[in-house]
């Protein structure tokens, strides 16, 4: 990359404009740190369940799981919001994070499935005798926790070459990363692949010898979201500023005009796409010991595009707003599914819609119009 | 009297099937008008094996009386008082068998006869064996391939006479593999041979199995001693077993041109709303769905309204899928997606959240279960090429109105002034707009077009799948797919790529199976895409990307 770092002097005003202040900036994560670290802990295994201040464990799981959600968003956010690649394929990647944490949850139930056996109740199921090839050292956990980074993190960093290299863009960037996740999520349904067919995992026991189940590991599994959420939201900051940042959004509204000022576009997109897979494959791993399962339906083309609308609804091209959109869109997806179930796909669809014509910029967006 | 019948056989096999027929006549009348009463006392009362040479005897006296008698005996009609009495029961009244005689009232202490598996089976091969001298064409076929499954020592007499008195090729040609199958098993070497060979005109798996029993080892030893035919045996396995796997190509191909002309069907539309128009439209599977509710009304309607004309609402259908999907699909350009023209990202996710709200309503309004669609009483059944190869006529109707649509697109496209206007406004927007080309409501009417067929597939696809609201999710990925792979704007490239898709997945699946078949495919047009972004057949020509 010899022309990479020359300063480029484009105009950034999206940037510019969704610049925090620095200092409100560490005030507003300090509060967010008081909350994620002191206050949900104490008014979780604290507080008696009697009193009104108490946080019940199912809000923690659910605020746990909107966690992960929001460091995808994020994660889609770099790609498609700063860059302008939107990808139709991020459920794979937090998917595969996913499945490589399962892999460990599944080996650490020991003997204690169904079956009692060794392998895990599905390989039983199939007769299997013993652990194929690629579950090898998936007994342990700093294994798995590379598998986490190195399998979205390689994936798309193969992928994303090949498309780049062949300046596929826009849409048909999009449709063939859905097809990308549609072919895995149909190899993940095969028994024979491996990884438990339809039902995928589920029935943990325990995590680093700590029980799943326990309230105090379900808090820290809950703070360890909360700190990588924020910790990934400093990285988004440190990169969208920075000159890298300035290139990814010079490549999002001119792609053209970069190559011709000297830029090679492909390192820079492949850089953010691969960054981005990986950050998605990190949540997936947070979230499925919370969750308690992962299967392939998370793979699914409808759930990969809802990503992009949790995005679209907070803000693309803010930092703050795909967290925002996750927790929308997503508190909005628990109210309706237990009070109104037959309307939630009317109302998911319509915020597509309304979002797309009448929104482009998000709830992130309304506020910083108000601040101009 | 078998003896006698014998030689009469051997003495008509080269004659004609009048002959045989007139001897049949002879023999009857010479048996006095029924079959003999010994012969029906051994039938319902005897051991197995007298039953067995009673039903021998009547099968080779080919007397047609007999016929009914057999199938009332195998239908329970006939029964007995347990002393020797066996009677028909015929409603009412009952006839004495063996006398005669009408009885009136049926003798109260009626018990059925003991019939088991293996009688069952042997009186419904004689069944079949006497039908073959049918004078009726689709009798003699339904017989002969009911023997086909079953014939053996007993029904070879009457299989081989009207074998020789047969005149129809196809029945002739079933009725000498059974007599051939059978022979395998008799004690003459040179029938056997005879039989063998006759065998390699087969297509059938069963006649496999069969050659491959001859050439079975135990413990190192042939089962069949004779190596004379054992060889014979082997030349004929290997014609058998080429003419099946020819039969398996032929389905194969024909099972991939089906299923290429159902891409194409849902790929058509978006040929015109993507490849021309360059809208994403993520709801185009739902249209499809919705041409096939549209079906599944018009056919309640002809159902409760028009029982008689049920068979035609295919016909009546068809226009109004069109019609339903196309009003749908305009009412969408006019409300949502016109406002997103050359904003192709924001486009997809506008049309994906249409679809889900199309989805959801249909679920409201016809339930999330899957609705039965019938196939009209002309759509069933198929065209038998061979043994093991069927073409159902659903699927040979989907392949004619899939080139029929895309006939009537073609026209439309390229021989009308609205087609002429959505090519002019695909090229320059701007020019055609200049020379007085109406653009907006050519864009409508564009989108309506593409929409409609989008309802004509979903019209076709309800015919041979299930009709749900998540019908349209399954072709979406496909659809796209075709699409990008044949290159944008061009219908040649849609038709090679879906045809060419339908078959590679085909032969594919046989070979690796259906999922690992589906990923291959689109593994290889991701890998594709890299190579040849504007896919198979790209626009020639000098274009800067914006």
């Amino acid at each position: 990359m010899p022309a990479a770092f020359v300063p480029l002097n484009l105009a950034v005003g999206a940037a510019r404009l969704s610049r925090f202040p620095a200092h409100l900036l560490w005030i507003a994560i300090g509060v967010a740190a008081m909350v994620l670290f002191v206050v949900f802990p104490i008014c979780n295994l604290v507080v008696p369940a009697t009193s009104a201040l108490h946080i019940s464990d199912y809000t923690v799981t659910l605020l746990g799981k909107i966690m992960c959600y929001a460091i995808v968003a994020l994660a889609m956010d770099l790609i498609w919001g700063y860059t302008g690649i939107l990808s139709l394929g991020h459920g794979l990647f937090f998917a595969l994070g996913g499945y490589a944490m399962g892999m460990y949850l599944m080996r650490s139930i020991g003997r204690e499935g169904v079956y009692q056996s060794d392998l895990p109740d599905f390989m039983v199921f199939l007769d299997w005798k013993a652990y194929p090839w690629y579950w090898s050292f998936t007994q342990h956990f700093w294994y798995c926790a590379l598998l986490v980074v190195l399998v979205p993190g390689l994936l798309a960093f193969v992928f994303g070459y090949f498309a780049f290299r062949s300046r596929i863009k826009g849409v048909y960037f999009s449709i063939i990363t859905q097809a990308l996740t549609y072919a895995a999520m149909l190899f993940f349904f095969r028994n024979d692949t491996g990884f438990g067919g339809n039902n995928g995992f589920t029935d943990f026991k325990r995590i680093l010898g700590f029980s799943i189940t326990a309230p105090t590991t379900r808090m820290a599994l809950f703070a360890i979201t909360g700190a990588a959420l924020l910790g990934f939201l400093l990285l988004g900051r440190a990169i969208v500023h920075s000159k890298l940042g300035r290139v990814l959004t010079a490549i999002r509204d001119a792609e053209t005009r970069v190559m011709f000022s000297g830029y090679n576009p492909l390192y820079f997109k492949l850089f953010v796409w691969t960054l981005s897979a990986v950050i998605c494959g990190i949540a997936g791993a947070l979230y499925v010991p919370q969750v308690g399962i992962i299967n392939p339906s998370e793979m699914s083309p409808a759930n990969s595009i809802e990503i992009a609308i949790w995005t679209a609804v907070g803000g693309r091209g803010t930092l703050i707003g795909p967290v925002l959109g996750a927790a929308i869109v997503n508190l909005g997806k628990s109210w309706f599914t237990q009070a109104l179930p037959e309307y939630w796909l009317f109302v998911l669809g319509l915020l597509f819609i309304l979002v797309t014509l009448f929104l482009p910029r998000g709830v992130a967006g309304l506020w910083l119009k108000r601040r101009a | 009297m078998l003896l006698y019948l014998d030689t009469l056989i051997d003495r008509v096999a080269v004659a004609s099937r009048w002959l045989v027929l007139l001897a049949m006549l002879l023999v009857a009348t010479h048996a006095g008008g029924a079959v003999n009463p010994e012969t029906i006392r051994d039938l319902a009362l005897g051991e197995g094996d007298a039953r067995a040479s009673a039903i021998a005897a009547i099968v080779a006296s080919g007397d047609p009386s007999a016929l009914s008698l057999l199938q009332s005996m195998k239908d329970g009609d006939v029964k007995t008082t347990g002393d020797d009495r066996v009677y028909l029961i015929k409603g009412e009244e009952a006839v004495d068998l063996l006398t005669g005689k009408t009885v009136k009232p049926v003798p109260d202490n009626l018990d059925d006869l003991v019939i088991n598996n293996r009688l069952r089976r042997e009186l419904g091969m004689a069944i079949a064996a006497l039908r073959l001298s049918s004078t009726e064409r689709a009798a003699r076929l339904a017989a002969a391939r009911e023997l086909q499954g079953g014939a053996d020592e007993i029904t070879l007499p009457a299989i081989s006479a009207a074998l020789a008195a047969e005149t129809d090729a196809e029945i002739k040609n079933i009725l000498a593999l059974t007599q051939a199958s059978v022979q395998l098993s008799s004690n003459d070497k040179a029938t056997r041979l005879a039989a063998v060979r006759a065998l390699a005109q087969s297509d059938s798996g069963s006649v496999k199995t069969l050659l491959l029993a001859l050439l079975e080892r135990k413990g190192g030893e042939y089962v069949e001693r004779d190596a004379e035919l054992r060889a014979e045996a082997e030349r004929s396995l290997r014609a058998v077993e080429q003419r099946l796997s020819t039969g398996e190509m032929v389905g194969r191909v024909f099972s991939g041109i089906s299923l290429g002309t159902i891409l194409l069907l849902a790929a058509l539309g978006l040929a015109i709303t993507y490849g021309l128009m360059g809208v994403i439209n993520m709801a185009h599977g739902e249209l499809i769905m919705i041409g096939a509710y549209a079906t599944y009304v018009v056919q309640n309607i002809f159902r409760q309204h028009f029982p008689g004309a049920f068979d035609a609402y295919l016909l009546c259908a068809i226009p109004v899928a069109f019609a339903v999907s196309a009003v749908v699909g305009m009412v969408l350009e006019r409300t949502v997606i016109r406002f997103l023209y050359g904003r192709p990202l924001e486009t997809l996710l506008a049309t994906w959240g249409l679809s889900l709200i199309l989805i959801q309503s249909v679920r409201t309004i016809f339930g999330a279960q899957n609705v039965q669609v019938e196939n009209p009483s002309w759509m069933s059944g198929g065209v038998e090429i061979m043994t093991s190869v069927v073409l159902p006529w659903s699927r040979i109707a989907i392949i004619v109105f899939a080139g029929g649509v895309l006939a009537l697109m073609w026209v439309l496209l390229s021989r009308t002034r609205l087609g002429l206007f959505v090519r002019a406004v695909t090229q320059n927007r701007g020019m055609a707009s200049s020379l007085g080309v109406p653009t907006v409501r050519v864009d409508m009417l564009a989108f309506g077009l593409g929409s409609g067929i989008a309802g004509l597939a979903g019209c076709a696809l309800s015919q041979i799948g299930n009709v749900g609201p998540d019908l349209g999710q399954s072709y979406i990925v496909d659809s796209f797919m075709v699409v990008v792979l044949g290159g944008v704007g061009q219908l040649a490239g849609t038709v090679y790529a879906a045809l060419g898709l339908g078959v590679v997945n085909k032969f594919l699946e046989a070979w690796q199976g259906a999922v690992l078949a589906k990923i291959a495919v689109l593994v290889f047009i991701i890998i594709f895409i890299q190579k040849r972004p504007q896919g198979l057949f790209a626009l020639k020509g000098r274009t800067v990307e914006a």
